[in-house]
């Protein structure tokens, strides 16, 4: 016969302070838990987002990141040349050799400056990313001085709207048009002529160039062609692979930052739940000793005791997660340690990470609870009906 | 043991405790309840006083009133010639620490301390110093039959030695009056009978004033007085005890 | 004396209750310390830096090299004492796990410019004449189990191949803060092999360093060589090394910013742990407290050992916590040296630690010194039984 739940429930409302404490305690370790969580999601997302399972990005061999690569014109050329390369429309393949440079801009407001991606682009580039989308202006014309910028560029950096000027490489560039790739990693860059980006900056090679497979099953044969070319000092990847590799060592970052964060802060509300559940005991020990004699058994002391624990870190979990899903409206930009670049990232809340925090707090719960709720059942009737 | 309240006032016994006229009332949510009504009597200096009645009748109240320790509503309350009804909380309490020693039935002993840092607690709100408050403790407690138990902790004690500990807490600093709440209540019939007559015998060798709260007729019979209350009303006021 | 006798006891009456709370707050200050600390280092590069030199770089990015031939022009302009220049090589030895920083630097006016870099006469000599010769930390040499003479190979990343090195030197720190986990080699070496394989990237240099003669004239000299090389191919960007470490420092600073508010948060959930355990402890106690006040002590007396009891739970566990702190970053310092050097433990810190703990002790007594002192006696009174 089990205790009622009523009656778990109902003791925490009766301590209403203990258990707001106790349960604010076990929030915000949820807080910070989901936050982490949903950082390295958003972060996920992002670059996940970026690529796309058919494109492949060719840059130089070991140089891991479009800004340290340099592809010969010869090299792009013979790329160019594979059957693989998906046409487009007007017959011209789905094929873009591009330039990636880092320029210092600074921010809006505090003028602080911050690694930009600026990519020089061919004609396809643009239909190589689908999710890329000119929300206001027009796309720069080939051969002239005109860029368009990412929304988060052009709200966060100094000449980035629409209309505006940068100066960079000793020439000015007008922006001409913002474009919108939702969160994924373009919205952080800078698009011109790739042509007219070389010659300013000097480069005579182009930093990487990126198509379109036919098919994905494709990508193998590329791969082993490019390592078995001798003329070739280049490496191809999958794009989504490559923008994964990209965040690695932040998303690492992130991942043990967090972990390490949340065992700590748990090891606190833990504690304090194991406070709270142990004064509830003594606090009650002659009911305790009426409810047994009353005919409970020991499990359903133990029971009730437990669920009492777990409806306290069940309200711990829910009021970390409100606040945590608040988060959502913030974005957090910061450099790339890999590709030394601005990336900017919002909060994701996922339903997985909804249910990982709810799992999470009943977890607390349940550890700082079962010590005193053995401690409740192992009481023995008589003891606990005497002492006052 | 030191005496300044009790014997300058000369050979007859004058009033320690005078009650005017008093009342007072709890809040129960938005309900008010009466507890005590127009309540007068008097008090003799070395009486031994019993205040009987069923639960709820108000005689804790009352006690609390002459103990210092709550507010009456209205009416005038003198100890010692003092209207403790016009002191303000802080004066009460310092009033209260010379003035009036208090027993309670669950006995009320800071678990933490041991006896005789129990029985000196009240002292420490004096300006004595640490030898002149050791001696008192130790004479307090060796009158109670307690010189061997100066270290203990309350919880190594028995009930009746718990009271006895807080007995002489009550009478370290030589109060005017003793004020016990149910003092056997929580004792067996042994222990209380012990008590009581260590109480008889603060009255009979000391010249001490004692109110008691009980419900024990057993109990009262000890007093030289029974005073009875119901719904807050008393039913006797002047009746003394042959 | 007697109010802290009883405070002490009382601290101690659930004997479990207090280990359980004085163990949370050891846990919380000693992760503040940690995190209070891994910011600290985070700023570190900034700290260390000197004022007496700049550091000229492309004015586009970083990623932009300029001429080797600015070095001469540099070194003409007035203030100047010394220029050296570094090029970031990027190199991964056997695998990218073992990152370090690794530059190509010219050897004679680097070790000149920082002389935090200790190196023994004969190594350094050694260093100097090889130019395939490579000097690294000590720390780092000791990772790998670099002795004198061993050859290193680096692989490249930002200029392609297998890199050959024969380590000449290692160097140590002046101070305890100076990072010994990096490597240098011979700009020459890199320079002349580019010239063989990738000519157009030779003759670069990725940041030259700028030792001036006083840190007055620094601002005045960054301005000079801005000024030599305007509207040239290869406009530069001058910077006090303090403005450049910073630079790099501001990017990741919304990390940083998390971390600072997330070692505040730490503080914040042992805070309403200590407080809900004095609350409880309270609440217990009333009658007692009730008591001490019906035998005439002031709700003074009582907030008193109140007070004196959270503060002491607190602080015992701060104590804890701050001890525990040098052994962890000990351990961290191991752990992490790929990411953090130094792992330093500041004299700040450890004042912000018992500070925080202090604050614990006193905001938990907050709630039951008011519930103490506020008590109505007849009803605290009546709570017994």
């Amino acid at each position: 016969m089990p205790v009622p739940v009523y009656y778990s429930f109902r003791n925490l409302s009766v301590r209403r302070l203990t258990t707001a404490l106790t349960a604010s305690g076990m929030a915000m370790v949820v807080f910070v838990f989901a936050a982490t969580l949903m950082l390295a999601e958003g972060l996920q997302k992002t670059l996940v987002e970026t690529g796309s399972p058919d494109n492949v990005v060719v840059i130089r061999k070991g140089s891991q990141s479009e800004v340290q690569s340099g592809v010969e014109r010869l090299q792009a050329s013979i790329v160019e040349s594979f059957p693989e390369v998906v046409m487009g429309d007007e017959g011209r393949p789905l094929f873009a050799k591009e330039l990636v440079v880092l320029i210092n801009l600074p921010k809006r407001g505090t003028k602080k400056p911050a690694n930009v991606v600026i990519r020089g682009i061919g004609r396809a580039s643009h239909g190589l990313r689908p999710q890329v989308k000119l929300v206001a202006g027009r796309m720069p014309r080939s051969g002239s001085s005109e860029i368009i910028a990412g929304k988060s560029i052009a709200e966060r950096f100094e000449g980035g709207g629409i209309g505006e000027h940068l100066r960079f490489a000793m020439r000015d560039w007008t922006v001409v048009g913002v474009f919108d790739a939702g969160s994924t990693g373009f919205s952080s860059e800078i698009w011109g002529d790739v042509d007219q980006l070389m010659q300013s900056f000097r480069r005579p090679v182009y930093s990487s160039v990126i198509f379109k497979m036919r098919d994905t099953a494709a990508f193998e044969t590329i791969k082993s062609r490019l390592e078995s070319d001798p003329r070739m000092t280049v490496e191809a990847k999958l794009e989504t692979r490559y923008y994964l590799d990209q965040s690695e060592a932040m998303a690492k970052f992130l991942r043990i930052l967090g972990l390490s964060l949340t065992c700590i802060f748990s090891l606190g509300a833990v504690i304090g739940a194991m406070i709270t559940m142990y004064a509830a005991v003594a606090n009650r020990v002659v009911e305790i000793g009426t409810l047994r004699a009353l005919g409970f058994h020991r499990a359903s002391i133990l029971l009730a005791f437990i669920l009492e624990a777990l409806f306290l870190g069940l309200i711990g979990g829910i009021a970390g997660l409100v606040p945590a899903a608040f988060l959502q409206f913030i974005t957090i930009s910061t450099m790339n340690w890999q590709s030394f670049a601005e990336l900017a990232f919002s909060f994701s809340l996922s339903p997985g990470i909804i249910v990982k925090s709810l799992l999470f707090s009943l977890v607390m719960g349940i550890s700082g609870g079962l010590l005193p709720a053995f401690r409740a059942a192992r009481m023995d009737i008589v003891g606990a009906l005497r002492s006052s | 043991m030191e005496c300044s309240n009790s014997s300058a006032k000369g050979v007859e016994k004058s009033h320690v405790v005078e009650l005017i006229s008093v009342f007072k009332s709890y809040q129960r949510g938005s309900q008010i309840i009466p507890v005590l009504e127009d309540i007068s009597f008097r008090i003799q200096e070395g009486d031994f006083l019993a205040l009987m009645g069923p639960s709820g009748s108000g005689k804790s109240t009352l006690l609390n009133l002459i103990a210092g320790i709550d507010h009456a509503d209205k009416g005038t309350i003198l100890v010692n010639g003092v209207d403790i009804s016009s002191l303000n909380e802080s004066g009460l309490a310092s009033w209260r620490s010379v003035n009036v020693g208090l027993i309670f039935q669950f006995y009320n002993l800071i678990p933490v301390l041991t006896a005789f840092e129990n029985v000196e607690l009240p002292l420490l709100l004096t300006g004595l110093s640490a030898r002149r408050r050791k001696e008192q403790v130790e004479t307090v407690l060796s009158l109670l039959n307690l010189s061997d138990r100066i270290d203990h902790f309350p919880s190594q004690l028995s009930g009746g030695q718990q009271q006895r500990v807080a007995i002489a807490r009550a009478m370290v600093t030589d109060p005017a009056i003793l004020v016990a709440d149910e003092p056997t209540g929580d004792l067996d019939r042994t222990s209380a009978a012990e008590i009581l007559s260590f109480m008889g015998r603060l009255v009979k060798e000391f010249g001490k004033t004692i109110i008691m709260v009980t419900h024990d007729p057993k109990a009262a019979e000890n007093a030289h007085r029974i005073i009875h209350l119901e719904k807050g009303v008393l039913l006797n006021p002047g009746q003394q005890k042959i | 004396m007697f109010y802290l006798k009883l405070s002490f006891r009382n601290a101690f009456r659930h004997p479990l209750r207090a280990v359980l709370t004085i163990t949370g707050v050891a846990v919380a200050i000693l992760a503040f310390g940690l995190l209070r600390t891994l910011v600290g280092l985070w700023y570190l590069g900034v700290e260390t830096s000197s004022s007496t030199r700049l550091v000229t770089r492309s004015s586009i990015s970083l990623v932009f090299s300029l001429p080797v031939s600015y070095r001469e022009r540099i070194r003409q302009i007035p203030g100047v004492k010394e220029v050296s220049m570094m090029n970031w090589f990027g190199g991964i030895y056997v695998s990218e796990k073992n990152f370090f920083p690794n530059f190509a630097v010219e050897p004679k006016t680097f070790l000149a410019l920082y002389p935090e870099f200790i190196v023994d006469e004969g190594e350094k000599k050694s260093f100097l004449n090889d130019r395939r010769g490579a000097a690294a930390g000590s720390k780092l040499a000791a990772k790998h189990g670099w002795k004198v003479g061993d050859r290193i190979v680096l692989k490249g990343t930002i200029f392609p191949g297998e890199w050959d090195f024969v380590l000449r030197a290692i160097y140590r720190g002046a101070q305890r803060s100076t990072d010994e986990s990096q490597f240098f080699f011979h700009w020459d070496y890199l320079n002349e092999s580019l010239r063989k394989t990738v000519p157009r990237r030779a003759d670069q240099v990725g940041i030259y360093m700028v030792g001036v003669d006083t840190p007055e004239k620094a601002p005045e000299v960054a301005q000079a060589i801005d000024a030599t090389f305007r509207n040239s191919l290869a406009e530069t960007m001058s910077e006090t090394e303090k403005a450049f470490q910073l630079s790099f420092v501001a990017m990741t600073e919304a990390i940083m910013i998390a971390i600072k508010i997330v070692s505040y948060v730490v503080i914040v959930i042992i805070m309403v742990v200590a407080a809900n355990t004095m609350a409880m402890t309270a609440r217990e106690r009333i009658a007692e407290y009730a008591t001490m006040k019906a035998l005439g002590f002031r709700w003074s007396h009582v907030a008193v050992t109140v007070f004196a009891e959270s503060l002491l739970i607190a602080l015992l566990g701060g104590t804890i916590g701050v001890l525990l702190t040098f052994p962890a970053a000990n351990l961290l310092e191991k752990e992490l040296s790929q990411f953090f050097p130094v792992f330093i433990i500041s004299t700040e810190t450890i004042y912000f630690q018992f500070a925080a703990a202090a604050l614990v002790g006193i905001v938990a007594s907050v709630f039951p010194v008011y519930r103490a002192s506020t008590i109505n006696i007849a009803e605290g009174l009546r709570r017994v039984g």
